[in-house]
C-alpha cells in the first residue's frame, strides 16, 4: 500500500509540473494554433534564473524562505520576458505565413535558447539549492510523500485556480476567450489581439517558470537540456487533455504523471520516457482531440 | 529619431533580458559569484545595431511581398545563373574536377570531413522529398537513419554480411519503416504529424538504448566492416578515400534521381499536395498513397545513408540519432530552400563545412543553426534558393519543345 | 433523356445541425443545370456531398457513366469521384499557387496517367510518351481558355478572372462527363460574366459534357441554364425551366422576403 501511495504521490507531483507547463502550450495553441516548441526552454530558463538569483542571495547570506520568494519572483519575471520576446521575434512576423513556418521557427528558437544558456552558463549539471523548507510534522511520512512534493502540488493547485478565475472573470480573460474562438472577429469588435497574444505568452511562461523552480528544487540539479524532454511531455499532457483547453491541460498533466509513475513502478523503469512518447503517439493517432477537446472541422 | 529611440529601448530590453544568464555565474557549491559585466556591454551594443538591421530586413521583406502580389516577381540572381547553361556548365565542370582530385590533395582528416558533409547532403536531399516537395514536416528523420545504420551493424555483426549487400537492404528497411510509421499518421494535420514523427523518432532511439539484447544498448556496436573493393579489404586510409568516392557517386545518383522526380507526374502531385490538399484530392490525386510514396522514399534515403554511416565510422550507438540530428538535417533543408535541389545541397555544405573552416565557430554551431532557422522563416521563407519550376516552351502551333 | 446525375433524399447533418434536408436533384445528359438560393442555403454543402468531400448522412448520389455503368458515389473518396468523371471548381479559388499555370492543368491529368517513381527515374519511352501527352493536352486546354500566354507564370500571379478560367481548365483536364462549377462568375464584372457564359456554352459543345453550376448572377443563370433548382434553408423549394422558376411565388419570397409581393 505504501508503495502504491508513493507512486501515487510521485505521479501527482510529476503530473503537477507537467500541468503547469502544459497550460502554456495549450493557451498558445488555443489562440494562435502554434505548437510553441520553445516553451520547454522557457521553463529551463526559469530554473536557471532561479539558480543564479538563489546563488547570489545565498552568498549574501539571506534566510532560505526569502531566497525562495525572490528567486521564484525573478524566475517568473525573466521567463515571462523571454516568452514575450520570443513571440515578438519568432512568431509575430509569421502570423499570416503557412502553418508550418512558425513551427519551424519555434524549433529553431528552441535550439537557439538551449545553446544560448549552455554558452552563457555551462553545459554541466548544476546542483540546485534546496529552497523548499522541511516541515517537521511531515517527517514520519517521508517514505510516501516529501515536503517539496506537497509544495509542488499545492502551488500547482493554486496557480491553476488563479488562472481559471482570471480567464473566467476578468476583462482580459474574456478578451482571451474571444480571441481563441475567432481572432478576426475579436479584432473587429475592438479586442487588442496583439496584447492578448503577448499576455498569453507571459502567463504561460510564468507558470512554466513556477514549474521549473519547483521541480529543480525537488530534484536538486539542472542543465540546459532539461527543457526538451519536459517540453515534449508537457505537450503530450496538453494533447492528452485536448489542446486548447486549460482544464484539459491540467487533467492531461495528472494523467500523464500517474501513467509514468505507475508504469515505471510496476512495469519497467528502463522505458520511463518511452511510455510518455508512446502515449503521445497513440493519442495523436487515435484521438487527436484529446479527452476534453472538440474535434476540429475542416472547411472546404 | 523614432528609430533611434526604438534601438535604444531594444538595447536596454535585451540588456535586462540577458542579465541573469549572461552576466552572473554562480558556483552553488563553493558559493562564489562571478560577475561578467563586459557581456552586458556586448549585448547592449549588439542589440542596438541588430535593431536597425532587423527593422530594415523586415521592411524589405514586406516590399518583396507586395511586389510579388502585383505579378512583377523578378527571378533571383541564383535562379538566373542556374537557368543559363553557359554560366553554370564551366563552373560545374571545375567543381567536378576539384571534387574528384580532392582526396589526393587533402589530408585524411579533411577527406573524412568531406565524407560527413556528403552524407548530410544526401540526407538533406532525402528529407527534401518529404519536407520540401511534399510539405510533410518530419521531425524524426534520424530514426530512419538509425534503422539503416543498425541494419548494417547487426547484419554485419551477426551474419558477416558486407557493405554492398546491406546497402540496398538498408534502403529497403528504411522504406519499410517509413511505410509502417507513415500509414497510421499521414491523415494527421501538418503540425500534429510533425510531433508524432518526433515521438516515433525518440521511441526508436530509446528502444535501441534500452533493449540491450537486441542492440547492445548505449555502448553500441563496434568493429563493423568497412566497404570492400571487389572483395579486397583496404587499409584505413585506402578505405576512407574509397568511401569518399562512393559518397560522390551516391550523391550524384541522389541528385539525378530527385531532380527527375521533381518534374515528374509523382513530383508534381507532391507539390500540389503541399499547396492545397483539398484541391489536390478534388483533382483526382490519391492523398494517402502520394504521401506514403514520399514518406517511404525519404526514409529509404535515410536508411541508405545509415548503412554508409555505419560503414564509415565502423561503430554505431543510439547517441548519434537524437532529435538534434533530425533538427540539423531539417535546418539544412529549410536554409537551402525547401524544394530546391541546388539550395539544399548548398545548405547542407554550408552548415557542415563552415564550422569546420572556422574552428572557433564550432562552439556556436547549434546556436547559429537555431538562429538561422528562425531568421530564414521570418525573413526569407523560400531559403537561399527558391524552388524553381520547370519552364515549358511551345511553338505557335501545337506540340512542345523542352 | 438519360440522367447522368440523380440525387435523391440527400441529407447532411453536422452534429445537431441539418445542412441539407432530403434534397432531390438530377442532371440529364448534355444539360446545363443551375443550383441557386440565398447565402447559407446549403449549395456548397450539396457540392461537397456529391464530390466526396463529405459523406452524406442519408440519401443516394447516383451517376451514369458514359460507359453505361450506374455508380453510387456515397462515401467515396474525392479522388475516386474525380476518376469516375466528376470535376469541380471552388467558390474560393483553390489553385496550386506556387506551381505554374501549365503545371496546374497537368495536375488534372494525374488520374488519367500512370507513371510511377520508377518511370520518373528511368524516363523510359512509355513514360516520356505519357509525359508528352500530358503537356500537349494541358497546353491545348489552356489555348482553349485563352491562357496560352501565361503558361509558365505562377498561378498566384494571374489576374482574378484568369484564375477562375484556370480552375475550369484544370477541372477539364480530368476528362469529366459532369462539370461542377461553384460560383464561376463571383467577383467578375458584367463583361467578364458574358464572356464566361459563352465559354461555358462552348465547353458543353466541345466536350459533350453536362454542367451543374452554383451561381448568384441571375442574368447569367437565366440565360444559360436549361433547368434551375432553388434551395433555401437546406431544402429544395423549386425546380423547373428559368421561366417557371422566376414565376414561382416561393422563389420570389425566398429572394425578396416575406412581405414583398412582386
Amino acid at each position: 500500500m505504501d508503495y502504491f501511495l508513493e507512486l501515487f504521490f510521485g505521479g501527482l507531483t510529476r503530473g503537477s509540473i507537467y500541468a503547469l507547463i502544459a497550460v502554456g502550450y495549450t493557451m498558445v495553441y488555443g489562440i494562435i494554433e502554434l505548437i510553441n516548441f520553445a516553451h520547454g526552454e522557457i521553463y529551463m530558463i526559469g530554473a536557471f534564473t532561479a539558480l543564479v538569483v538563489a546563488g547570489v542571495l545565498t552568498a549574501l547570506g539571506l534566510p532560505a524562505l526569502a531566497i525562495l520568494a525572490v528567486a521564484l519572483a525573478a524566475a517568473i519575471v525573466w521567463s515571462a520576458a523571454y516568452g514575450f520576446t520570443v513571440e515578438k521575434i519568432a512568431y509575430k512576423p509569421l502570423r499570416t505565413a503557412p502553418r508550418l513556418s512558425p513551427l519551424i521557427s519555434a524549433i529553431g528558437m528552441s535550439i537557439f535558447l538551449q545553446n544560448y544558456v549552455m554558452l552563457a552558463q555551462t553545459s554541466d549539471f548544476l546542483p540546485f539549492p534546496k529552497l523548499l523548507p522541511e516541515i517537521g510534522f511531515l517527517k514520519p511520512y517521508r517514505a510516501v510523500i516529501g515536503t517539496s512534493e506537497i509544495f509542488i502540488i499545492l502551488a500547482t493547485a493554486l496557480s491553476c485556480a488563479g488562472l481559471t478565475l482570471f480567464i473566467k472573470f476578468t476583462r482580459m480573460g474574456k478578451a482571451m476567450r474571444a480571441t481563441a474562438q475567432n481572432r478576426k472577429m475579436a479584432l473587429l469588435v475592438g479586442v487588442n489581439v496583439d496584447r492578448v497574444i503577448s499576455l498569453t505568452f507571459i502567463i504561460g511562461s510564468s507558470l512554466a517558470a513556477v514549474g521549473g523552480v519547483l521541480i529543480a528544487s525537488h530534484i536538486g540539479q539542472i542543465n540546459f537540456m532539461i527543457g526538451f524532454l519536459a517540453g515534449i511531455k508537457a505537450f503530450t499532457a496538453a494533447v492528452l487533455g485536448g489542446i486548447g483547453s486549460i482544464p484539459g491541460a491540467m487533467l492531461g498533466g495528472l494523467v500523464l504523471g500517474w501513467t509514468e509513475s505507475f508504469a515505471t513502478g510496476y512495469v519497467s523503469s528502463d522505458y520511463e520516457d518511452v511510455f510518455a512518447f508512446l502515449l503521445l503517439v497513440l493519442i495523436l493517432i487515435f484521438r487527436p482531440s484529446g479527452i476534453l477537446g472538440k474535434a476540429p472541422t475542416q472547411k472546404v | 529619431m523614432d528609430n533611434l529611440k526604438k534601438a535604444i529601448l531594444t538595447s536596454l530590453w535585451f540588456m535586462f533580458l540577458t542579465f541573469p544568464l549572461m552576466v552572473v555565474r554562480v558556483n552553488t557549491i563553493e558559493k562564489i559569484v562571478q560577475w561578467r559585466f563586459m557581456n552586458m556591454v556586448y549585448v547592449g551594443v549588439g542589440a542596438f545595431v541588430l535593431s536597425y538591421v532587423w527593422r530594415y530586413l523586415l521592411a524589405k521583406r514586406q516590399i518583396g511581398e507586395s511586389r510579388d502580389e502585383t505579378g512583377g516577381g523578378r527571378r533571383s540572381f541564383g535562379a538566373r545563373l542556374l537557368s543559363e547553361p553557359r554560366l553554370y556548365v564551366p563552373g560545374l565542370a571545375a567543381l567536378g574536377l576539384a571534387a574528384l582530385a580532392f582526396p589526393l590533395a587533402g589530408s585524411m582528416y579533411q577527406v573524412n570531413i568531406m565524407i560527413t558533409a556528403l552524407i548530410y547532403v544526401v540526407l538533406a536531399l532525402g528529407l527534401n522529398i518529404v519536407v520540401g516537395l511534399s510539405g510533410l514536416l518530419v521531425l524524426g528523420y534520424a530514426a530512419f537513419y538509425a534503422v539503416g545504420a543498425y541494419t548494417y551493424a547487426l547484419l554485419n555483426h551477426h551474419f558477416g554480411l558486407g557493405f554492398w549487400t546491406v546497402l540496398p537492404i538498408g534502403a529497403g528497411m528504411g522504406a519499410l519503416f517509413g511505410i509502417l510509421l507513415g500509414t497510421p499518421v499521414l491523415r494527421l494535420r501538418g503540425d500534429y504529424l510533425a510531433i508524432v514523427t518526433l515521438g516515433f523518432g525518440e521511441i526508436i532511439r530509446l528502444v535501441l538504448e534500452n533493449w540491450s539484447d537486441f542492440s547492445m544498448g548505449p555502448s553500441g556496436i563496434s568493429g563493423i566492416d568497412r566497404p570492400s573493393l571487389f572483395g579486397m579489404q583496404l587499409s584505413v586510409n585506402g578505405s576512407t578515400i574509397y568511401m569518399y568516392y562512393i559518397m560522390i557517386g551516391l550523391m550524384l545518383l541522389t541528385i539525378f534521381f530527385t531532380n527527375r522526380l521533381k518534374n515528374s507526374r509523382i513530383g508534381r502531385a507532391w507539390i500540389a499536395l503541399r499547396e492545397d490538399e483539398i484541391a489536390c484530392q478534388a483533382m483526382g490525386i490519391d492523398k494517402t498513397r502520394t504521401k506514403l510514396t514520399a514518406f517511404a522514399l525519404g526514409a529509404a534515403w535515410a536508411g541508405l545513408m545509415g548503412v554508409v554511416f555505419a560503414g564509415k565510422t565502423v561503430f554505431v550507438n543510439p547517441a548519434s540519432f537524437t532529435f538534434l540530428e533530425s533538427a540539423m538535417i531539417l535546418a539544412m533543408v529549410v536554409l537551402g530552400g525547401m524544394g530546391s535541389i541546388v539550395g539544399v545541397v548548398l545548405g547542407a555544405l554550408v552548415l557542415i563545412l563552415l564550422p569546420e573552416f572556422l574552428r572557433d565557430f564550432a562552439l556556436y554551431r547549434m546556436l547559429i543553426f537555431g538562429a538561422a532557422m528562425v531568421l530564414v522563416m521570418v525573413l526569407r521563407p523560400q531559403g537561399l534558393i527558391s524552388g524553381e519550376r520547370k519552364v515549358y516552351r511551345f511553338q505557335a502551333g501545337e506540340g512542345s519543345h523542352e | 433523356m438519360n440522367k447522368v446525375l440523380s440525387v435523391t433524399n440527400l441529407t447532411m447533418d453536422f452534429g445537431g445541425l441539418r445542412a441539407l434536408n432530403e434534397v432531390d436533384l438530377d442532371v440529364r445528359q448534355g444539360e446545363i443545370v443551375a443550383l441557386i438560393g440565398p447565402n447559407g442555403a446549403g449549395k456548397t454543402t450539396f457540392f461537397n456531398c456529391i464530390t466526396g468531400m463529405y459523406d452524406p448522412t442519408e440519401g443516394e448520389v447516383l451517376v451514369l457513366t458514359p460507359g453505361g455503368a450506374n455508380v453510387r458515389l456515397n462515401g467515396m473518396k474525392p479522388n475516386k469521384v474525380t476518376e469516375i468523371g466528376l470535376a469541380r471548381t471552388f467558390q474560393n479559388i483553390r489553385l496550386f499557387s506556387s506551381m505554374t499555370v501549365l503545371e496546374n492543368v497537368m495536375i488534372g491529368r494525374h488520374c488519367r496517367s500512370r507513371a510511377g517513381v520508377l518511370g520518373a527515374a528511368l524516363r523510359d519511352p512509355r513514360t516520356r510518351r505519357e509525359e508528352q501527352e500530358i503537356v500537349d493536352r494541358s497546353y491545348a486546354l489552356l489555348r482553349e481558355l485563352g491562357l496560352e500566354n501565361s503558361v509558365n507564370e505562377f498561378a498566384r500571379n494571374l489576374p482574378y478572372g484568369a484564375q477562375r478560367r484556370l480552375e475550369i481548365a484544370r477541372a477539364l483536364a480530368t476528362e469529366p462527363f459532369l462539370l461542377l462549377l461553384d460560383e464561376p462568375a463571383a467577383g467578375m464584372n458584367p463583361q467578364e460574366t458574358m464572356q464566361l457564359k459563352d465559354l461555358v456554352l462552348g465547353i458543353r459543345e466541345r466536350y459533350q459534357l453536362s454542367i451543374l453550376l452554383i451561381e448568384h448572377d441571375m442574368k447569367m443563370v437565366m440565360s444559360l441554364s436549361d433547368r434551375i433548382f432553388v434551395m433555401e434553408y437546406g431544402q429544395m423549394i423549386s425546380e423547373g425551366s428559368p421561366a417557371e422558376v422566376s414565376r414561382d411565388p416561393q422563389v420570389i419570397r425566398a429572394y425578396l422576403g416575406e412581405d414583398h409581393h412582386a
